[in-house]
């Protein structure tokens, strides 16, 4: 920065009339788009006078329900941003042989695949998780709420703050062009002086915030909020997955805050913790980023391989076979997935014991793993399967993931990643995984939770068309990567020489379009569910589930349970039921419940713009920002009207206008 | 049957042909086809790896399909089996948990050998499965710089250097020390042997053996910024003959590397050209590696040797002189580079390449001042 600093540069930072990207045709198109859009959504809101309620029953609400639902919509959302990435990469890679540069330069392309990478990752399959957890976990342990239900709106929050930041990056500046992990020193301040690593920083420590709070909210929530009878090993076993995410999240979240912490130190006060020059060393960023990395795959995967579980248990109409073992194992995945993350670097030139050693942990990993894998499998064993959705994304998942795995494996022998490492065959790996392990997961959890959320089925139809379009979509999406892979083909290229490799990235792209009409179809589906919501209405428990979410109605009621239920067994409302529960219809008590409070919107708001006054040098705003914040939390611990009472009148109301529709249902 | 239709039916066949065709002809596996020994075992272990995990795999894939077929609810015969409260069995925990701990438990000592074996750092026992290296023979090494964004090849044998063309004789093993300039990229020819990240201020090592003639490409397997995806180079294994010669034609090359045509070179540019160097400075490599190419400079060893000397004592904190190495902007190609890159044909051999052209003046880039401009 030279000495001389004029007005516009003082008010304004490094944001000018130029920073918005004029001479991007495809992004100012997709501007006009966002903005017609957006109005139109703004103006039906306004003229629905929608705002009002948006902000009391939504915005400010501490209830985990109406807080995992935004997390989900917000995790769709950004799957739409993410899959269009992916969409524009595909076309790319489909289109630049021959001398063609394709239609995107590298300024671009190299944008792309990194929000795509972060985006997918950061704010599509963590909300979708987190919402998954927020809305289930309380429910099936049978509490009314989480722990700290403040806490959980601001998480929410700050997560859509990080969000927001992303998406700002896309009309104002750049985003990074770095890859997904922003590897020093190419994100250092000497290759990327643009706004395009600061928004990636700034937009992480954002959400960052939010799920390490959430992590610690669902801890304290599992630990201390089980109802009486359920012991730890008497808990479901998603609860038991997403107490193990948890404490993933909350060991290793922090790792990546204070890696990004010295990455941006290096960034705005010239710091040398990855610099090339001054002692500086880029590989300590990479062990410190994976060491966060991979237990995050983890923390993504876990939450669904209890997904699973539940619905593979439920589906078959049968207790879930070992589950013991299958406690066991996720613990052990939980420990060992802080034992491996060199397996993402063996390239870099470690002796042959580290790499033998980090090798071997990440298999040992495929034994729990395999473990669980058995269990579902001999579930079914001797069962009466019944094929709802939720259980054909089960078996999708089952032959998908074991795919994945196996290939996962293969890259975890050395010298075998000395030739994979960095290629398509890794592309087609991870999203072998993800898409079959995390997405189909969050699938069935979708078709499995949605009665329960909002007391109606998804259409089944429609649901079939997606899962077909995404089972059928994902192989000729991937297949041809694996392929590609072993000619040596590596990630991230955007113009190719070879003319006999297009053919591949054509049908690539055709799987991706499958892939789109199965989103699309998953849309409609949504839509058709809705619109023909009377058809399709259920009551409680529409699949004869087996945890206590079930033992409520659907959707829940603000409180979920109006007498906190006792548990005898892992099954517990499977147990209850065969005991011949009786719900009660008497004797209900006044009902202590959280507030809603705006703080939490407000908190992450002002952090958003810290964040983005950071983002482009506006200093007094980030200050105003950052005391902003303070000011504001300080003001919150004056706020006394915390907790009020269902009083018992609406709790009696509400439970006798269930006990009418469940007689006239029988 | 249907006499009408057949036409069509034909006409979409040849329609359609090409394309069914199309991914198995042409296609090179060179993964899976490699002509150099260390790719060669390092292929055989994929495929023995795959074959150990579909040990396990296909059983139990065909057992998911097979269950979720014989126990779906409609399937009135096994009606009878269901037994809804069945959820342990001893024997069954003790063989799912140990299947696939053998499987494991085989996998890991292979690991544990071939990571050893064909660990890159160590020095090659055998030029094939059938030859086994003389021991009197020296490796020839070749030192390997990753530029932004093409590729140096050092022959200190030779006392040549080349740009984005790597030729290496057959059945010599060689020993490659490799850096880069300024990010980190991943220096990986598929025909030869495994890949390693080439990293700026370090050298990492990699040996390989070419075993017969062929041409083929190397590139770069890390994202390294704009011009990553042009990063790419011509590699060629020749016999003893054929590579004497190609040697014998880099040495007439008129133009030396020393330390300024090699900033120049260093410079950001895209598509560069072959270039050939039939003389090049000795030292040059190493000074790249301790980040002191530039006259001026200090280099990374002299400073961790006044380290390990006990240091230069606490006003050496601020005597940064000559230290800074990274500079605002340097991944951003200029205007002339970029132009000369496009209008200079590849592939010709002792082209007028980057070094032709005088060494750029590096003056507003010297140490102090950029550092003041920096900050």
């Amino acid at each position: 920065m030279t000495g001389t600093l004029t007005t516009t540069q003082m008010i304004f930072g490094r944001l000018t009339w130029d920073s918005f990207p004029w001479h991007e045709p495809i992004v100012v198109a997709t501007f006009c788009a966002v903005v017609l859009g957006g109005a139109a959504v703004v103006g039906a809101l306004t003229y629905f006078r929608l705002w009002g309620y948006l902000w009391k029953e939504w915005f400010t609400s501490v209830d985990h329900k109406k807080i995992g639902i935004m997390y989900m919509v917000l995790g769709l959302i950004m799957f739409l941003r993410g899959f269009a990435d992916a969409i524009m990469m595909r076309l790319q890679q489909a289109w630049a042989f021959n001398g063609s540069e394709g239609y995107l330069n590298a300024h671009h392309y190299d944008q792309v695949f990194t929000a795509h990478g972060v985006i997918m990752i950061f704010f599509v399959a963590m909300p979708f998780i987190t919402g998954l957890m927020n809305y289930i976990v309380p429910l099936q342990i049978g509490a009314r709420d989480v722990s700290f239900p403040f806490l959980n709106n601001f998480s929410f929050w700050m997560t859509t703050g990080g969000a927001v930041l992303v998406m700002c990056s896309l009309f104002l500046g750049e985003f990074a062009q770095t890859g997904w992990l922003a590897y020093p020193p190419l994100s250092g301040i000497d290759y990327s002086p643009a706004t395009g690593v600061d928004y990636y920083i700034w937009a992480l420590q954002v959400a960052g915030v939010g799920t390490t709070l959430s992590g610690i909210n669902l801890i304290a929530t599992i630990v201390k909020m089980r109802a009486p009878g359920m012991s730890l090993m008497k808990m479901p076993v998603f609860t038991w997955t997403s107490l193990c995410a948890n404490v993933l999240i909350v060991a290793s979240f922090p790792i990546l805050t204070a890696t990004l912490v010295l990455l941006s130190l290096d960034r705005y006060v010239g710091t040398n913790f990855f610099t090339n020059d001054f002692g500086g060393n880029p590989m300590m960023y990479v062990n410190l980023i994976w060491i966060w990395g991979h237990p995050e795959v983890y923390i993504l995967i876990l939450p669904l391989f209890g997904v699973f579980s539940e619905v593979v248990s439920t589906f078959c109409s049968k207790r879930l076979f070992g589950y013991t073992s299958m406690v066991y194992a996720t613990c052990t995945i939980m420990v060992l997935s802080y034992l491996v993350w060199l397996h993402h670097f063996f390239t870099m030139g470690s002796g042959a014991s580290v790499n033998s050693f980090f090798g071997i942990t990440t298999m040992i990993i495929s034994i729990p793993t395999g473990a669980k894998l058995f269990n579902w499998l001999f579930t079914m064993y001797r069962g009466r399967i019944r094929f709802e959705l939720p259980m054909m994304w089960a078996v999708a998942f089952m032959l998908t993931f074991t795919v994945g795995g196996m290939t996962g494996v293969l890259l975890a022998v050395p010298p075998a990643d000395f030739v994979l490492h960095n290629s398509l065959f890794l592309i087609a790996h991870f999203h072998n995984v993800i898409i079959g392990g995390v997405l189909f997961g969050l699938f069935a959890a979708i078709n499995y939770w949605w009665p329960k959320a909002f007391g109606f089925r998804l259409n089944q139809f429609w649901g079939k068309v997606s899962f077909w379009c995404w089972n059928i979509g994902f192989w000729l999406a991937f297949g041809p990567l694996y392929v590609l892979g072993l000619m040596g083909v590596t990630r991230r290229m955007r113009v190719f020489d070879d003319p006999s490799l297009q053919i591949w990235f054509v049908i690539a792209a055709i799987g991706a379009a499958i892939i789109a009409a199965g989103i699309g179809a998953m849309l409609i589906q949504f839509a058709w569910s809705i619109w023909k919501r009377k058809e399709l209405a259920v009551e409680g428990d529409p699949w004869d589930g087996r945890t206590l979410e079930w033992a409520t109605s659907s959707p829940p009621p603000e409180y979920n349970f109006a007498f906190t239920p006792v548990v005898h067994d892992a099954d517990s409302w499977a147990d209850m039921k065969k005991h011949g529960y009786q719900r009660p219809v008497t004797g209900f008590k006044a009902i202590h419940m959280p507030s809603s409070t705006g703080t939490g919107v407000i908190l992450a708001a002002l952090s958003t713009l810290c964040g983005f006054a950071l983002i482009w040098y506006i200093w007094w705003l980030a200050g105003l920002g950052f005391i902003g914040i303070v000011a504001v939390a300080i003001a919150h611990t004056f706020n006394y009207k915390r907790d009020f009472y269902i009083p018992v009148e609406e709790v009696t109301r509400t439970e006798e206008e269930r006990t009418r529709i469940l007689a006239a249902g029988v | 049957m249907s006499q009408p239709h057949s036409p069509l039916r034909i006409r979409l066949l040849r329609w359609s042909a090409p394309i069914l065709a199309a991914p198995l002809a042409g296609c090179n596996w060179v993964v899976m086809n490699p002509s150099g020994d260390i790719a060669l075992q390092q292929r055989d272990l994929i495929l023995i790896s795959t074959a150990l995990m579909l040990l396990i795999v296909l059983p139990v894939m065909a057992l998911v399909v097979v269950f979720a077929m014989r126990y779906r609810a409609t399937n009135k015969a096994t009606d009878a089996d269901y037994d809804p409260d069945w959820d342990h069995s001893t024997k069954l925990e003790l063989l799912i948990w140990s299947a696939p701990l053998l499987i494991i438990i085989a996998l890991g000592a292979l690991t544990w050998v071939s990571t050893h074996k064909l660990d890159p750092y160590r020095p090659l026992d055998r030029i094939d499965a059938k030859t086994a290296v003389d021991p009197k023979v020296k490796p020839m090494t070749v030192e390997v710089v990753a530029l932004d964004w093409k590729w140096l090849f050092i022959y200190p044998d030779l006392g040549v250097a080349t740009v984005n063309e790597l030729v290496l004789p057959t059945n010599v093993p060689v020993r490659f020390d490799i850096t880069a300039s300024t990010v980190m990229n991943s220096f990986y020819v598929p025909e030869l042997a495994g890949q390693i990240y080439a990293m700026p201020g370090m050298k990492t090592q990699l040996h390989a053996v070419a075993n017969k003639p062929v041409t083929g490409t190397g590139f770069s397997a890390n994202y390294s910024g704009a011009g990553f995806t042009h990063m790419r180079f011509a590699y060629k294994a020749m016999d003893k003959a054929g590579f004497d010669a190609w040697a014998a034609q880099v040495r007439a090359s008129k133009v030396s590397l020393d330390r300024n045509v090699y900033l120049a070179l260093a410079r950001p540019s895209e598509k560069a050209p072959v270039a050939y160097f039939g003389a090049t400075d000795p030292k040059l490599f190493d000074a790249i590696v301790n980040l002191c190419p530039k006259p001026g400079q200090r280099c990374m060893s002299e400073l961790m040797h006044v380290d390990m000397m006990g240091g230069a004592g606490k006003e050496s904190a601020h005597d940064t002189q000559g230290l800074q190495y990274d500079f605002p902007n340097s991944h951003v190609i200029e205007q002339s580079d970029q132009n000369k890159g496009q209008e200079t044909a590849p592939d010709a051999p002792g082209a007028p390449g980057p070094h032709q052209e005088p060494a750029i003046d590096h003056s507003n880039h010297s140490g102090a001042d950029a550092h003041a401009q920096h900050r």
